[in-house]
């Protein structure tokens, strides 16, 4: 006291630092992290709050590396993914959900142009992994096993990595020197590749590669084919094939009207690629309605832009020649169709056949205690199969077939190989609460619309396999990036350090969030009411 | 410099002269002249550094003054009657924060019935607020007494308020000496507050004080009250020294040696009661005065010495404690509690709302006090028979009219029958 | 592109992070620069009001003071003196031996921080100094018992920046009704009995309304939930002189009877129905209002609070409810609270 301070009525500031009304609480705030949705949809299991938190803060790389924590392919993902994480994004009550897909592929595409690398492996664990199969799960597989320090060779029946995102995705969505450069990347990492090397005896390559595990991944390939009747200068393919055959030299020769006959994303795929390879019509017949279709709306609509005609509640009922006949069908009370004895001829110089996919087991013959059921390879939790150490993932299990669940399964098998190649058992995190939207203070964030990607003209589409979609620049990828509202976990807005009327929330500086002075914290509430993306909650005190 | 001059517009030099920083003005009767003069000097230039604002009452009045005064500023404001008690709130405020704010008084009754004449019943009202309240007899120590306030209040960190007859003095024409600019300059040393709100050493002035403190806060108010008798004394002979004449002080004894009756007055009616006393003294009669010119403090113990030895004790005063008496009475009572072989005391309300004190009352009064002693309180020159006839007439009658207006009525169509 | 960063200075105009649109409107953003953050972001923030006062759990107006003269610290680079009125600031900031606050501060009477603020700043200019001065009481102390020295200071243009925490009532008391509390709500004083209950339909008072009458150089009313808003409005008050009033919403879950952690929430809640126009006017004149962003109904803001509660208790709706929204919707009309197609909110 420097003054001379007349008694009592006059006091030194600050002073009431001495009356610790934390005492007055009956809760107590407490900071916690929940699961963002996207996260907990995304089926490869990736951070996607985590690496858009580096994103919006405009450090790509951090952005991408924590990106392939998770998943080696962005660049491939950003433009093949059905992005489920994008269906079950909270901003979406908003106004439209974040384009994590597009900011994925920029950063992918970024990484490729800037040549960055993976981080090198750990030092060698000695053990041999290998892994049949160089599409997406396969791949996905020897990338995270490699970055745990094992030995991996991938053995490949074709002539090119890619699986089906070579031989079933067509160029325009995905251009293959985006997937070669990722593909390069794995192998980089010390990854070896055997093309036209198919495995016919599981156990006998293993024997005779000395490998410890071995993670199967051949996918599904064999197309299904429906009985009908035909005549002999009919021209009937199937998707699989005609999608394959699009790789080689030799393009095939479809005709000048294609009728495309099933309604999944392969259908599309194959109907949009006979009108690249000049059919004026392409002509898609499927049983049920648009509304049944599994094919993705967007494709779909991309479809129909550019001219592929839906022929909706039709089977084929047999090929003739130049022409087709088709049942018209209807729909029963429980939504299946049911044919309704109305035909109609359709002109077809060739009918392509995409009726789903069957997996080629015959390199599993004579491997004890697996099963197979239903066409596909039985895996437990764990993604062994019933014979000991030998995993499998993919489309050849059960499970949805998209290019994003194979990297998944690569992941998930990758995790489970290393914990059984090391004698141990691999026990994922526990997961958090999902941070659903009513869990969010959604009035701090501001109104800020989805940035829509640029696609190709039309006229250009129909006669060029160039990519469809385009993908956002720097500040348009920023901006969407920006539009997350990280769920569930602290962005260090400030509110909770703001909002407090005790003054009791410490900001540790950034990076570094926040902490609760308990000593001054009376339990109020308002920094948990206010807190934007759900982080913190409050518990009652123990009294 | 000698001048012959009004009241208030000596007092607004005096003011001038001690540089105050802040004037907070508020039209009141009859201390109006004095803010309208301290105007003048700040409009055409003669008071520089000086910020002068209007207020729109008497509690901002003094409100302003607070907040000047508790950043550092020397402070000033002045009021009578109704606005000492529109501001009472701020009045203890101003005294409990120590404050040294100097505040004048044109002293004046206080209504209803309303009434803008000179008595003391405004000063009373506040004589428990913790200020330091001096009485002026003259203009001369009016003048004087403000220069003597700052020095005190910012000594003590205490708001001094000087008591000044409003008419009898604020709008008396006379010669009076005025102090140089120079002199006071000597006299009175720039303010040094012992708490200022200031950035650099910030402060919380103002707290609330419970019960385990509020005793002693009052305690130390009291104990520097105390300290003040000292050091008005102590100023009035430095003063005296300085300007070379008598002013202000504790109290004053006038022809007491010897005195049988003693006078104890405050204020202008002093120069009255002086001339009766020399006119009886003449007549052979053992009389003196004792002025009170620090009423808060009261100075108790000297008045004691002053009283002891005399028979008769008659206190003059312009006010009425309603339902007790004479409040100075009271006050003097006090000092001649336990005194051995104490003089009688006879209290006198005088003067009430203006009503002029003569000599002839006076005369009629001092002998009355030896020849025929009364008990209780006595009003100087009231009209028995107005009164007696109002009482009457209000116990026959439930709605009688108002009083004020009744007497006013009576005094008309009966006249002055005193 | 057209989303272009838009940030004005504060004080210069509305604060606008359209860019950045996780967390435009929180306290922070850790994607803008320091000095397009707010104050109560910062690590340096003054904490005018620091920890250890004795408000209640989830005080509106220990926010707001905090809001307030944080910011005016950050204006005036810690150059100012704070005058308080009587009430529940000054009571729970400073009972003997302790107080809370970090700056100059001098509390009088209830009745009288405009006039003491006078003078002080009187004091100020005397001395030649550039130190500012800033008032604050509830709405008692200012639209009630304060009111003519605040007039008298408006008036006189004395530099002064007056903040009346308004919630609605005298709460250091016990509840009880000030000119400042809205028709129906129950007090202390109005109590929810009877034919009537709760606060009579008045006339209303808006002291900010009288305030532009005065055309001080600046006026405006804000609210514990537009941290931005409140802060950019106190540094332009700050970057003026003369006579200056800010009133802001403050909700007090004691005398409101709400929740604690809702204090924000109704604070936002009484914007967004149009029951509380923000706005600021310059030298007499309106020059810019608060989009509401979210409408709601009035009964979004009501229902959360027992001062209310009388009104949704019977079967039928209480004619009342209505009488309220219609005063949302003068507001709203009076004020142009709700922006057109082509307006930014």
């Amino acid at each position: 006291m420097t003054q001379n301070h007349p008694f009592a009525i006059t006091l030194d500031v600050g002073t009431s630092l001495v009356n610790h009304t934390g005492s007055w609480r009956t809760v107590r705030p407490e900071y916690v992290h929940r699961l963002p949705p996207c996260n907990h949809a995304c089926p490869a299991g990736e951070d996607i709050q985590g690496w858009l938190a580096h994103a919006e803060g405009g450090d790509y790389e951090a952005a991408w590396r924590a990106l392939v924590q998770n998943n080696p392919l962005p660049a491939v993902m950003g433009r093949v993914c059905y992005h489920p994480c994008e269906g079950a994004c909270n901003r979406a009550q908003i106004d439209s959900a974040v384009g994590i897909n597009s900011v994925e592929r920029f950063l992918g595409d970024l990484a490729i142009e800037k040549g960055w690398r993976f981080d090198a492996p750990p030092a060698p664990s000695g053990k041999k992994a290998l892994i049949v199969g160089a599409g997406p799960s396969g791949l996905s597989a020897a990338y995270h096993l490699a970055r745990l320090g094992h030995a991996v060779t991938i053995r490949e029946a074709g002539p090119l990595p890619g699986g089906m995102m070579r031989f079933g995705i067509p160029k325009y969505r995905l251009p293959r020197e985006i997937l070669d450069a990722e593909v390069q990347r794995i192998c980089a990492l010390g990854v070896t590749i055997e093309y036209n090397s198919k495995v016919s005896n599981i156990r006998d390559a293993m024997r005779d590669g000395g490998f410890d595990a071995a993670f199967l991944a051949v996918g599904a390939h064999i197309a299904k084919r429906a009985y009908i009747p035909a005549a002999g200068a009919a021209k009937v393919l199937d998707a699989v094939q005609v999608l394959r055959s699009m790789e080689g030299e030799d393009k095939p020769l479809l005709g000048r009207r294609v009728v495309v006959y099933g309604g999944g994303n392969t259908a599309i795929d194959v109907a949009r690629t006979a009108r690249r390879l000049g059919a004026e019509e392409a002509v898609i017949v499927y049983r049920r309605t648009r509304e049944k279709m599994p094919a993705h709306d967007f494709e779909v609509e991309e479809a129909l832009e550019e001219g592929v005609l839906m022929k909706w509640l039709s089977t084929i009922k047999n090929v003739d020649g130049g022409s087709i006949t088709v049942e018209k069908m209807a729909l029963d009370d429980k939504g299946f169709p049911q044919p309704t004895g109305e035909y109609e001829t359709l002109e077809a110089d060739s009918v392509i056949l995409a009726l789903g996919q069957d997996v080629d087991l015959s390199l599993l013959e004579g491997v004890e205690g697996l099963n197979v059921r239903d066409g596909v390879v039985e895996v437990g939790p764990n993604m062994m199969t019933g014979a000991t150490g030998i995993f499998a993932g993919g489309d050849m299990v059960p499970s949805e077939r998209t290019v994003t669940v194979a990297v998944g399964h690569g992941k998930k098998a990758a995790r489970h190989i290393d914990a059984w190649l090391r004698g141990q058992t691999y026990a994922p995190a526990p997961k958090h609460e999902i941070a659903s939207f009513d869990k969010l203070n959604a009035w701090y964030y501001g109104e800020a619309p989805k940035t829509v990607r640029p696609t190709l003209e039309v006229a250009r589409r129909t006669s060029s396999f160039d990519e469809v979609v385009k993908g956002l620049d720097e500040s348009n990828a920023l901006y969407e990036a920006r539009r997350c509202l990280s769920c569930g976990n602290c962005f260090e807005c400030d509110n909770c350090y703001g909002v407090c009327p005790d003054n009791s929330v410490v900001k540790l500086g950034p990076g570094k969030g926040f902490e609760f002075n308990y000593d001054f914290c009376k339990g109020c509430g308002v920094c948990a009411s206010e807190c934007p993306c759900g982080a913190i909650v409050m518990t009652q005190e123990a009294i | 410099m000698l001048k012959q001059i009004e009241g208030s517009k000596a007092m607004a030099e005096a003011i001038a002269l001690c540089r105050p920083e802040v004037i907070c003005a508020y039209p009141i009767t009859p201390q109006t002249h004095i803010v309208e003069g301290l105007g003048e000097l700040v409009k055409d230039g003669h008071l520089t550094d000086c910020e002068y604002i209007n207020v729109e009452s008497e509690f901002a009045a003094l409100s302003v003054a607070i907040g000047a005064s508790a950043a550092g500023a020397r402070a000033y404001t002045a009021t009578a009657s109704q606005g000492l008690l529109y501001m009472a709130e701020a009045v203890y405020n101003a005294s409990g924060l120590g404050l040294p704010i100097v505040m004048t008084l044109g002293n004046r009754a206080i209504g209803a019935p309303i009434n803008i004449w000179n008595d003391h019943s405004d000063a009373m009202s506040m004589r428990d607020a913790g200020w330091i309240q001096l009485f002026a007899e003259t203009n001369q120590e009016a003048v004087d007494l403000h220069i003597q306030a700052f020095k005190l209040a910012e000594e003590l960190s205490m708001p001094v308020m000087v008591c000044v007859d409003g008419f009898i003095l604020t709008h008396a024409m006379e010669r009076i000496d005025v102090p140089e600019q120079p002199q006071v300059d000597a006299w009175l040393p720039p303010y040094d507050p012992v708490q200022v709100l200031d950035p650099a050493e910030p402060i919380s002035i103002g707290a609330m004080v419970g019960p385990e403190a509020f005793t002693e806060v009052r305690f130390l108010q009291h104990y520097k009250q105390t300290q003040a008798l000292r050091l008005i004394t102590d100023y009035a002979r430095d003063f005296e020294k300085a300007f070379g004449r008598e002013s202000g002080g504790l109290l004053r004894a006038y022809r007491v040696d010897d005195a049988d009756v003693l006078v104890v007055a405050m204020g202008s009616v002093c120069g009255t009661i002086k001339d009766v006393i020399d006119e009886m003294r003449d007549e052979g009669i053992a009389i003196g005065l004792v002025t009170i010119v620090s009423y808060r403090p009261f100075p108790t113990d000297e008045l004691r010495k002053m009283l002891a030895g005399a028979q008769d004790v008659v206190v003059v005063e312009k006010s009425i404690a309603v339902g007790v008496g004479g409040p100075l009475a009271n006050n003097v009572d006090m000092a001649l509690r336990n005194l051995p072989d104490a003089p009688r005391l006879h209290s006198a309300v005088a003067g009430l709302g203006g009503r002029p004190i003569t000599k002839p009352s006076l005369h009629r009064l001092f002998r009355q006090a030896s020849v025929q002693p009364w008990e209780g309180t006595h009003f100087l020159d009231l009209n028995e028979r107005i009164v007696g006839r109002e009482i009457h007439t209000t116990r026959k009658k439930r709605r009688s009219g108002p009083t004020a207006e009744n007497l006013l009525r009576r005094l008309a169509t009966e006249g002055d029958a005193r | 592109m057209s989303e272009a960063r838009e940030t004005l200075a504060p004080g210069e105009a509305v604060q606008r992070l359209k860019f950045y649109q996780k967390g435009t409107f929180t306290v922070g953003n850790r994607l803008v620069g320091e000095d397009e953050r707010s104050v109560q972001a910062s690590q340096d923030r003054s904490n005018a009001l620091t920890c250890g006062h004795r408000a209640c759990q989830g005080c509106g107006e220990a926010l707001g003071a905090r809001y307030a003269i944080d910011a005016a610290m950050r204006a005036t680079g810690k150059d100012m003196i704070a005058v308080n009125a009587t009430g529940c600031l000054e009571v729970f900031t400073t009972p003997y031996p302790e107080t809370s606050w970090q700056l100059p501060w001098v509390h009088s009477l209830f009745g009288n921080a405009a006039a003491v603020a006078t003078g002080v700043a009187a004091a100020m200019r005397v001395k030649n100094k550039r130190t500012r001065v800033v008032a604050q009481g509830g709405d008692g102390g200012t639209t009630d018992i304060g009111f003519q020295c605040l007039s008298g200071m408006f008036e006189r243009n004395d530099d002064v920046l007056y903040i009346c925490y308004d919630n609605e009532g005298y709460m250091n008391t016990g509840v009880q009704r000030s000119s400042a509390t809205p028709p129906a709500a129950r007090t202390a004083t109005t109590p929810a009995v009877g034919d009537e209950p709760g606060n009579v339909f008045g006339t209303g008072k808006s002291v900010p309304k009288i305030a532009v009458a005065h055309n001080i150089p600046y006026v405006a009313t804000a609210t514990v939930a537009d941290l931005h808003d409140l802060e950019r409005k106190v540094t332009k008050a700050m970057s003026v002189h003369g006579a200056r009033y800010i009133q802001i919403n403050v909700p007090c879950p004691l005398g409101w009877g709400a929740a604690s952690h809702d204090t924000i929430h109704l604070a936002r809640l009484a914007v967004e129905c149009g029951l509380y126009p923000i706005f600021e006017a310059e030298h007499g004149r309106i020059t810019h209002v608060r989009k509401i962003r979210k409408q709601v109904p009035v009964t979004d803001y009501l229902k959360r609070q027992r001062r209310f509660a009388h009104l949704f208790k019977g079967d039928r709706p209480d004619p009342r409810v209505a009488r309220l929204q219609a005063m949302c919707d003068a507001n709203i009309a009076d004020y142009g609270l709700v922006a057109g197609a082509d307006e930014e909110v």
